[in-house]
């Protein structure tokens, strides 16, 4: 899922200026998972930037809605009504979410309140890494499902660097080394020797590189 | 002189707090009649938002009253309660109220002198900060002589 982190109040206060009537949007995919931007922090931001802007002695209206998702242009749909009622809206979901609520309401300011970060999961509650680095070409078939990419410091795809120690990442010794935690596995499966296939160069052009990313699905296209 | 009166909530667990308090009144104990309580199945009910909403609500201070540590009826409702507190309170910085406005406190339900003292504790640190800054401009600084 996708991992983001709530921006500091004062710069989602910043961003809304001076606006009355505040529509606080959440999201009900990765951002409820990641506890950054469900329902609940909805109900927190919402009475923050309140608290905030009665203690400035400007208080302020605010409206909430948290959508099934935001990344889908039917539930954006929704909320129609909503915002044509505020004078500004702040998005809990990831950069998505406030691009897609921008885009169909384009007269409306949209303020994000997410930094969105990197595509991850939970490692236990209220804790979350990054395990992909959305490269466009997986090769976890060959890495033994360890991804280089993301989770070697360097991106090498011919490692180790030689900086590994103890298992551990010269970069920092609380990060396991990804081209050793890929040799124990390969070697667990008994195929060791797949460590001295040398990758040839990534083709990053299916990457950030290549420009903004696109999928179709010709099959499904109504 | 003015006497400002603090508006405190104190959201009390039912199994410790909240009997602590039951306590207090039949020892005939004397405690601030700035406390109001909520009574709460256990601190570990407690919501972030439930904290800034008193805030917003009027209250000078706030604060979560749970089991002793390691007795909580529901195992870990009381370690819960106090990490969510913690949050709180840097949000309350970040907000301008001031974390020091809201408190966790642990006490057992024998504990009756005990509650009655965090009462007293509260009610002298809140007194000390003065209004909350959302409550500034308010009515509620009263004359000196005047009932509470
Ligand atoms: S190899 Fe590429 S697609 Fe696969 S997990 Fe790593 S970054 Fe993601
Ligand atoms: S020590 Fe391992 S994880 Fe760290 S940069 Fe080198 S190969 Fe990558």
């Amino acid at each position: 899922m996708i991992v983001a982190e709530q921006k500091p109040l004062a710069e989602i206060a910043e961003n809304i200026m001076e606006a009355q009537k505040v529509l606080v949007v959440g999201c009900g995919g990765c951002v409820t998972v990641c506890l950054s931007g469900g329902q609940k922090e909805v109900d927190i931001l919402a009475t923050s930037l309140r608290i905030l802007r009665k203690k400035e002695g400007k208080p302020i209206d605010t409206a909430t809605e948290t959508l099934e998702r935001q990344c889908d242009k039917e539930y954006v749909d929704k909320l129609a009504e909503k915002i044509q009622a505020a004078d500004c809206v702040v998005s809990l979901a990831c950069g998505v979410g406030v691009q897609y609520l921008s885009e169909r309401y384009p007269d409306k300011c949209v303020v994000p309140a997410q930094n969105t970060k990197f595509i991850g999961g939970t490692t236990e509650h209220g804790v979350w890494e990054e395990r992909c680095g959305l490269c466009g070409e997986c090769i976890l078939a060959r890495t033994g499902g360890i991804c280089p990419i993301i989770r070697c410091s360097k991106s090498i795809l011919n490692g180790p660097c030689g900086g590994s120690q103890d298992g551990k990442c010269e970069v920092n010794p609380d990060v396991p080394c990804a081209w050793t935690l890929i040799y124990e596995k390969l070697k667990r499966q008994g195929r060791e020797d797949a460590i001295y296939e040398v990758f040839p160069v990534k083709d990053w052009s299916k990457s950030r590189d290549g420009g903004p990313r696109k999928y179709v699905r010709e099959d499904v296209l109504l | 002189m003015n006497a400002f009166e603090p508006r405190i909530i104190a959201f009390c667990c039912y199994y410790c707090a909240y009997s602590a308090a039951d306590l207090a009144g039949s020892m005939r104990l004397q405690y601030p009649a700035n406390i109001r309580m909520i009574e709460l199945p256990c601190s570990g009910k407690i919501e972030h938002n439930m904290l800034l909403t008193a805030f917003e609500e009027g209250a000078d201070g706030v604060y979560v009253a749970g089991c002793m540590e390691g007795d909580c009826h529901f195992l870990k409702g009381n370690v819960r309660a106090r990490k969510r507190v913690e949050y709180v309170k840097k949000l309350l910085d970040e907000l301008g109220i001031g974390g020091d406005r809201l408190e966790m406190y642990n006490l057992s339900s024998s504990m009756g002198p005990r509650f009655a003292e965090i009462a007293r504790e509260m009610t002298e640190r809140i007194r000390a900060l003065g209004p909350s800054p959302l409550n500034k401009a308010s009515t509620r600084i009263k004359k000196d002589g005047e009932r509470a």
